[in-house]
C-alpha cells in the first residue's frame, strides 16, 4: 500500500488542480492512460466525479486497485471501441498524448466518446528546449526528463502544433491553460510554457 | 500441513432443502440437499460472506484439507485462506456443490426418493439460473441476506454474473474470472464432442449405468482428455511436455510414447473414476445454455440493467476457451450501465486453467480488490 499517494500530496500537484478546475462536480469521467489512478482519485475526492481509468501497464493497474478507482486494462492504441459515443462528460488524456503512436486517432476517439476532451502535454516549444536543440542536443528537462534514446515520448509537439491538430480533427478549443514551474503563463506561452492544458469539444455541437 | 495460510482441517456440512426448486427447463426438484463448506467467521453484521461458485469439475471443497486425508486440498486453496487474496481472517467464505453435481449435493447419482433408485437419466437438466436459486436457498439457511462478494472462474463466473441479475440487492461485488456471457459455437462444439464420447460409450446405458453396476469410463475419460487440452495453451503444453518421449525413443506402436499422451491418459483415468458421467453431461449443458442476453434480443447491456453490484472482471491472455474478447463484452455491458467495474487482462501462458494458478500479479489484484471491500 506504499504506492498510494497521500491526498495532501496529490493536492500539491498543480497539474491535477488545473484539470480539476475545469471539471463540473458530479461529472462522468474517462481518464485515458490513468497511470496509478491518483488523478481520478483526486477528482473523485474533490469533484465527486464518477468514472473509469484506462491503463495498460500491470504495475499501474495494481496501483489503481490500491487507489480504489475503477480501471479498465486496455491498449489506447487500439481505440476506445469498448466505450459508447457521447457516454462521458469529459475524456482526459493527461501527459500521455506525446507517448502515443496513434495521436490523431485518440483525439478523434476522445471527441466521439466524450462531450469534452481535456489534454495536457509537455510543450516542446519551451525556450529552454529550443535552446538545447540549437546547441545540438535533444532537450532534457523537468517536463521532458528522458534522453532521446530511452524516451517513451515519440510525438512531441508545441502549442501551435497541437492547435493545428485540433483544427484538423474538427475540435473546437474551449479553453487553454499554460504553466511553467506550477505558475500560469500568459506572455508568449509557446515560448515560456512547459506544460499545456487544453479543453475542447467536437465542432458542430 | 502446518501452513499458516491454510484454513486447516475442514468438514463438509449438509443442508436439506424442502422448498421445491423450479428449474428453468420447466421441471422441478421437490427436495434436494446441498453439501457445502465454510471458512472464517461470519461477522455480527453478517456482512462479510463470500460465495465461491465452482466450475465444470469443481465442488464445495474450495480450501483447506480433510482430517482423514491431508492430501485432499481444496481446489482454490491458493486463493482462499488466512492472509490469502480472499482472506478468511476478514471474510466468511462458502463453497457449495451445485445440484446436479456429484460431490454430495443431489445429483444424477443420488437416490430419487420417489423411486428408491438412482436418478440417472431422469435427473433434470440444470442451469446457471437454477444453481443461483439453490445457492440463494443456502444463503437463507445460513442467515446471509447479502453477500459481500460472489466469486467464480469459468462456469463459476457465469454464476457470479447471474447472481447480480437475479438478486441485485443480495450481492455487493461480483468477481467474474475467465468467464463469458455466452459460449461461442466452437465452445459448444467442444462440449458436444465430450458429451458424445460419454453417450456413445456402451457402458452408459442411456444414463442408467448405475443399475448395471458399471461406469462409462471410456467416454468420460475421452471427454476429460479433450476438455483438458482446451484448458491448456499450445505454449504451456510445449513448455511442460514438448515432444518428450517416455522411453526416450520411438517404439513404432500405439502405446503411450509422448509424455503429453501419458499425462492426458492419466488425467482422463483419474477423472473417470471420480466424476459422474451424468453430472458431466449436465455441467456442459449449463455452460452451453448460459446466455443472459438471449431474453433481451442479444443485448447484454440490456440484460445487465438489473445489476447493481460492483464488478471485477479478469481474463487471461492465453485463454482461448474463454478469451479476453469474451470478457471485453461483459465489461462493455457493465460500462453501458455505469456500474463500478475494473478489468484486468492477466498475462499468463496457462490457458483457461490460468484462473486456478498462483500467478503473483493476478493474486495481487484480487487481494487489492478484496481489501477494498467494506464489511
Amino acid at each position: 500500500m506504499n504506492d498510494i499517494i497521500a491526498p495532501e500530496t496529490i493536492a500539491l500537484r498543480p497539474d491535477f488542480d488545473a484539470i480539476a478546475a475545469w471539471i463540473k462536480p458530479g461529472a462522468k469521467i474517462l481518464d485515458l492512460g490513468c497511470g496509478d489512478g491518483s488523478l481520478l482519485r483526486y477528482l473523485r475526492d474533490t469533484r465527486n466525479v464518477f468514472g473509469y481509468g484506462v491503463e495498460i501497464d500491470d504495475g499501474n493497474l495494481l496501483k489503481c486497485f490500491n487507489n480504489g478507482i475503477n480501471v479498465i486494462q486496455n491498449d489506447l492504441e487500439t481505440g476506445l471501441s469498448g466505450f459508447e459515443s457521447d457516454s462521458f462528460d469529459y475524456v482526459i488524456l493527461s501527459q500521455t498524448l506525446q507517448a502515443m503512436r496513434h495521436t490523431e486517432g485518440i483525439i478523434q476517439e476522445m471527441l466521439r466518446v466524450g462531450k469534452e476532451g481535456i489534454v495536457s502535454f509537455p510543450n516542446f516549444g519551451y525556450w529552454k528546449n529550443r535552446m538545447q536543440v540549437i546547441c545540438g542536443h535533444m532537450p532534457v528537462s523537468q517536463s521532458l526528463p528522458y534522453r532521446w534514446y530511452d524516451t517513451p515520448n515519440i510525438h512531441l509537439c508545441t502549442l501551435g502544433d497541437f492547435e493545428e491538430l485540433c483544427r484538423q480533427c474538427n475540435a473546437r478549443i474551449l479553453e487553454r491553460r499554460v504553466m511553467n514551474n506550477n505558475r500560469p503563463v500568459h506572455f508568449l506561452p509557446n515560448v515560456m510554457g512547459t506544460l499545456a492544458f487544453y479543453r475542447f469539444e467536437r465542432k458542430g455541437q | 500441513m502446518q501452513d499458516s495460510t491454510s484454513v486447516g482441517i475442514v468438514t463438509p456440512q449438509y443442508v436439506q432443502i424442502d422448498k421445491p426448486l423450479q428449474l428453468k427447463s420447466g421441471a422441478s426438484l421437490d427436495s434436494y440437499h446441498l453439501v457445502y463448506e465454510t471458512y472464517g467467521q461470519l461477522n455480527a453484521a453478517r456482512s462479510n460472506a463470500v460465495l465461491i461458485c465452482h466450475a465444470l469439475s469443481g465442488n464445495h471443497h474450495v480450501a483447506g484439507y480433510y482430517a482423514d486425508n491431508e492430501k485432499n486440498i481444496g481446489w482454490w486453496d491458493n486463493m482462499i485462506g488466512p492472509g490469502k487474496p480472499i482472506d478468511t481472517n476478514r471474510f466468511f467464505v462458502i463453497g457449495v456443490n451445485n445440484p446436479g453435481g456429484c460431490h454430495g449435493s443431489t445429483g444424477p447419482a443420488s437416490i430419487d426418493p420417489q423411486t428408491g433408485k438412482h436418478y440417472g437419466a431422469s435427473f433434470p437438466i440444470v442451469t446457471v439460473e437454477d444453481w443461483v436459486e439453490a445457492q440463494a436457498n443456502l444463503a437463507e439457511h445460513l442467515g446471509i441476506e447479502q453477500f459481500a462478494a460472489v466469486v467464480g472462474g469459468s462456469l463459476g463466473g457465469m454464476q457470479a454474473m447471474q447472481w447480480t441479475l437475479d438478486y441485485p440487492e443480495r450481492v455487493r461485488h461480483a468477481l467474474v474470472i475467465a468467464a463469458a456471457s455466452k459460449l461461442t459455437a466452437q465452445n459448444i462444439a467442444f462440449n458436444d464432442v465430450a458429451r458424445q464420447a460419454i453417450m456413445t460409450d456402451q457402458e452408459f446405458y442411456g444414463g442408467n449405468f448405475y443399475a448395471y453396476d458399471t461406469l462409462p469410463r471410456r467416454g468420460l475419460r475421452l471427454a476429460r482428455m479433450l476438455g483438458h487440452i482446451t484448458y491448456l495453451s499450445d505454449d504451456s503444453m510445449a513448455a511442460k511436455f514438448g515432444r518428450s518421449l517416455r522411453k526416450g525413443e520411438l517404439s513404432f506402436g500405439f502405446d503411450v510414447e509422448f509424455e503429453i499422451e501419458s499425462y492426458l491418459r492419466y488425467q482422463g483415468d483419474k477423472f473417470a473414476d471420480l466424476f459422474d458421467a451424468n453430472s458431466y453431461l449436465r455441467m456442459t449443458k449449463a455452460l452451453d445454455y448460459f446466455d443472459p442476453a438471449a431474453a433481451y434480443d442479444g443485448n447484454l447491456s440490456a440484460a445487465f440493467r438489473a445489476a447493481k453490484a460492483d464488478f471485477l472482471i479478469v481474463s487471461f491472455t492465453s485463454d482461448w476457451r474463454f478469451s479476453p474478447e469474451r470478457s471485453h463484452e461483459i465489461v462493455k455491458a457493465l460500462l453501458d450501465n455505469e456500474l463500478n467495474v475494473s478489468y484486468a487482462e492477466i498475462t499468463s501462458s496457462h490457458g483457461h486453467d490460468s484462473f486456478l494458478m498462483e500467478t503473483p500479479h493476478y493474486h495481487q489484484l484480487v487481494r487489492a480488490y478484496m481489501e477494498n471491500i467494506a464489511v
